[in-house]
């Protein structure tokens, strides 16, 4: 076996992609070749579709598809979660059966975690998941999920206990999207858009082989995938460069990112849009008002100090030293970037604060930062979830007592309205 | 721009970090703020000596360990920490720092070995009483005298200048005004016509002197009617220095704070496990990292040599400002009662900080230098 390093990988990955990138293949059929390959993740398992390349080369693999210009296997939305939790705690059968059309993008998949009497507390999901006959029978409400209506598979999290206490009485399920038990209906959000959905069960079917782990183990299942959620949260949302060139498989991807980005095309408003305030300052001149420029000025230090701040994190992980507390951070520092960024663009816009749509600015885009700031402190964490987070795990601060540790779930209080 | 520090400058940070703790405690500061001079010549050159502290930013022509601002601010950030009582920060990087930027290579080689051997001490005079720190609002004089110059006027805020054995001063040519005609010279501590006055400051652990001069001869350093360019570099580098010397002290006010909850027991249990306070906690934690960043950042912008660099210190210095005064507030709430009192050492740092949010310029000014020289 030859040594692994820079060199070596990236002589080995030009060499493939040299003799097999082309662009006139369809777009399933050159993904195919890169999941036989292990090129398309590199860092998987050799017996699933990847060369165990150690994380720290992947960005070397990556520069080598940019090189050339060669299009990867589909990477983002759920399914980058479903394969991560497949890989960490799925069985052979569930390997074989989806790791490859999630890597196609054949397949779609959602998570299905968030229940209307459940956010910040997941363990406290109330679907249920009974065995009847030879199968399990679902019912429950699931809420927030993204791309549920194309979605091919689902990952479910059930009660199948409630004897047991909160967490141990959970079970992790690979649920079919497309069966008649399953309902999804579009969640309206207040900025207008429909990013989500209402997922309900009525007694929906999964097959006994399509739990993941045990019985009980779901929280420890959850707990992967949501750990993959935070450490990955940009990258499910983002997709790189996409080309403009005409050949085929450039054409299939366009339509590709076109589909999969549609449910996020808000969030670059929702985070605040910073890099538009300078220029909205110059544009409407209040750049010379001395208060103006004393917010703006605050809001570009949050974030050149917040960007900084992520750099050094990534710095010290890309050096194998371990991360400081600068890790945990960035969440709750996006909330104050926003939302200060909000407060900006509303003094910029004055009474045109008040228009939406093309009677306001840029053509509604400002009006949209002032409606959907409001997601970024609650979204994937609210901001008070993200605080007990820093305080306990990275602080080390005493972990407060809660009301449903101690007794059978059954015996939990809990939300009258689900 | 690096966003990490090496392997080398972290095992210097933890010598440091040891060294300071030992040899340098709080009781130390408490002894020394008392005195009128804030520190002891003795005490400091044995100090300064076991790591070579003011010698780590002189190049090594002048004796010198020749390193740059990031090992400097690594020191500042320490001494930050620790609350050290020395003429390190009037020495090491405004008088050393005026010299490197104006001097000629024989005023270097005749000043700079004494500093990076702990021998002198020095400082920059260059505010007067209108606190201002820009080059422009000069109204001291300088007239040729025979072969040299003599100064009159006055220089207040002057950082340790009661003591310093070298003055810097920053002086203008009878009838200029604005940039032009600005010249830097240097004065003795004991120049026959210069009276010190130590002033009564908030924070007694930083000592700042106001200085009248009735005549004083004095030697021109650098080119005569050229200092705007180079007391602005200065003035750039002193502000970087300073941001990372107070988010050293803001670290180190969080870090107190912390273990004093995890301790403080109230209705039976310790007050760190209320939410309240954990969350303060957690935002006293993104304040003072967010800060760090931008210090680290501005320190690195000044050794690459970032065109940006002036707006860099400034966006630096104002999240440092708002930080560290932020940071003291909830450390005295978290103490509580004992946090008011003058026993406890929370205080050192809070009068630390309110000083430190001054010095150079406030958040509000650095905010719209930020603003002049990088957005609009």
């Amino acid at each position: 076996m030859t040594e692994l390093n820079e060199a070596s990988v990236r002589a080995e990955c030009r060499a493939w992609l040299e003799a097999n990138w082309d662009p006139n293949l369809g777009l399933v059929e050159w993904r195919h070749k890169l999941a036989e390959s292990g090129w398309g993740n590199p860092h998987w398992p050799s017996r699933w579709y990847g060369r165990d390349l150690p994380v720290g080369l992947v960005p070397v693999v990556e520069e080598e598809f940019k090189r050339i210009g060669a299009i990867g296997v589909a990477k983002a939305g759920i399914r980058v979660l479903a394969a991560a939790t497949i890989l960490a705690h799925g069985t052979d059968m569930h390997k074989e059966k989806f790791l490859l059309r999630i890597m196609t993008g054949e397949d779609t998949w959602c998570q299905l975690f968030s229940e209307p009497g459940s956010g910040s507390d997941v363990a406290g999901a109330v679907t249920r998941a009974e065995m009847k006959g030879n199968q399990w029978i679902i019912n429950g409400q699931k809420v927030w999920t993204t791309s549920a209506h194309k979605a091919h598979w689902g990952l479910l999290l059930a009660r199948t206990d409630w004897d047991k206490k909160k967490h141990a009485g959970l079970s992790y399920f690979i649920i079919d999207m497309k069966q008649p038990g399953v309902t999804v209906h579009p969640l309206r959000q207040m900025n207008g858009h429909a990013s989500f959905n209402q997922v309900f069960m009525t007694d929906a079917t999964v097959q006994p082989e399509f739990l993941v782990a045990n019985v009980g183990d779901g929280w420890e299942v959850t707990t992967t995938t949501l750990m993959h959620e935070r450490r990955g949260a940009d990258a499910l949302r983002s997709w790189g460069q996409q080309s403009d060139r005409p050949e085929r498989a450039y054409a299939e991807e366009r339509a590709e990112i076109a589909t999969t980005m549609e449910p996020y095309k808000w969030y670059p408003q929702r985070a605040g849009r910073v890099d538009l305030v300078v220029p909205r300052a110059q544009e409407t001149g209040a750049i010379s008002d001395p208060v103006v420029r004393q917010e703006v000025a605050k809001l570009l230090f949050m974030s050149k100090a917040a960007e900084w701040t992520a750099r050094r994190a990534r710095t010290a992980q890309e050096q194998g030293r371990p991360q400081g507390p600068e890790g945990s951070l960035g969440k709750l520092a996006s909330s104050h970037i926003a939302r200060a960024a909000a407060r900006i663009h509303t003094q910029l816009s004055g009474a045109n604060a008040m228009l939406t749509g093309e009677d306001s600015p840029m053509d509604g885009v400002i009006a949209e930062i002032l409606v959907s700031v409001p997601a970024t402190s609650i979204a994937g964490g609210t901001d008070e979830i993200q605080r007990n987070i820093i305080s306990e795990r990275v602080l080390k601060m005493p972990r407060e007592r809660t009301g449903d540790s101690d007794k059978p779930f059954k015996d939990v209080p809990r939300n009258t309205v689900a | 721009m690096k966003f990490s520090f090496s392997s080398e400058q972290e095992e210097f940070r933890t010598n440091l970090r040891r060294m300071l703790a030992d040899r340098a405690p709080v009781k130390e500061a408490r002894r020394l703020m008392e005195t009128d001079a804030g520190w002891e010549r003795e005490g400091w050159q044995a100090l300064n000596s076991s790591l070579g502290l003011t010698a780590v930013r002189i190049p090594e022509e002048y004796g010198g360990f020749g390193f740059g601002f990031g090992e400097l601010c690594i020191v500042l950030e320490e001494m930050g920490r620790a609350i050290v009582c020395a003429p390190y920060f009037a020495t090491a990087v405004l008088g050393a720092g005026a010299i490197i930027n104006a001097g000629t290579h024989e005023q270097k080689a005749a000043l700079l070995p004494g500093i990076a051997s702990g021998e002198t001490t020095a400082t920059l005079a260059s505010a007067e009483d209108s606190g201002n720190w820009e080059a422009a609002s000069t109204t001291l004089t300088a007239t040729p005298s025979g072969a040299g110059y003599v100064l009159n006027g006055h220089k207040n805020f002057v950082i340790d200048g009661h003591t310093a054995d070298v003055i810097v001063v920053l002086a203008r040519a009878p009838g200029s005004s604005g940039d032009a005609g600005l010249s830097l010279f240097t004065v003795s501590g004991d120049a026959a016509g210069l009276s010190r006055r130590l002033l009564k400051t908030q924070d007694p652990t930083r000592k700042l002197a106001r200085l009248t001069f009735d005549n004083v001869e004095a030697a021109l350093l650098g080119t005569e009617g050229a200092a705007a360019a180079p007391f602005a570099r200065t003035i750039t580098e002193a502000t970087v220095c300073l941001t990372n010397e107070m988010v050293g002290g803001a670290e180190r006010l969080r870090e107190d704070s912390l273990a004093y909850a995890m301790m403080r027991m109230q209705f039976g249990k310790p007050i760190a496990s209320f939410q309240s306070m954990k969350h303060k906690a957690a935002d006293m934690l993104l304040d003072v990292e967010l800060a760090k960043s931008a210090a680290y950042y501005a320190a690195a912008a000044l050794d690459d040599g970032d065109a940006d660099v002036v707006a860099m210190a400034s966006l630096a210095k104002a999240g440092a400002s708002d930080a560290y005064t932020q940071t003291a507030v909830h450390a005295v709430q978290i103490h509580g009662g004992i946090g008011f009192t003058w026993d406890n050492d929370t205080h050192l740092w809070f009068k630390r900080a309110k000083s430190s949010e001054v010095l150079f310029g406030d958040a509000h000014y650095h905010r719209e230098v930020m603003m002049r020289n990088w957005a609009a």
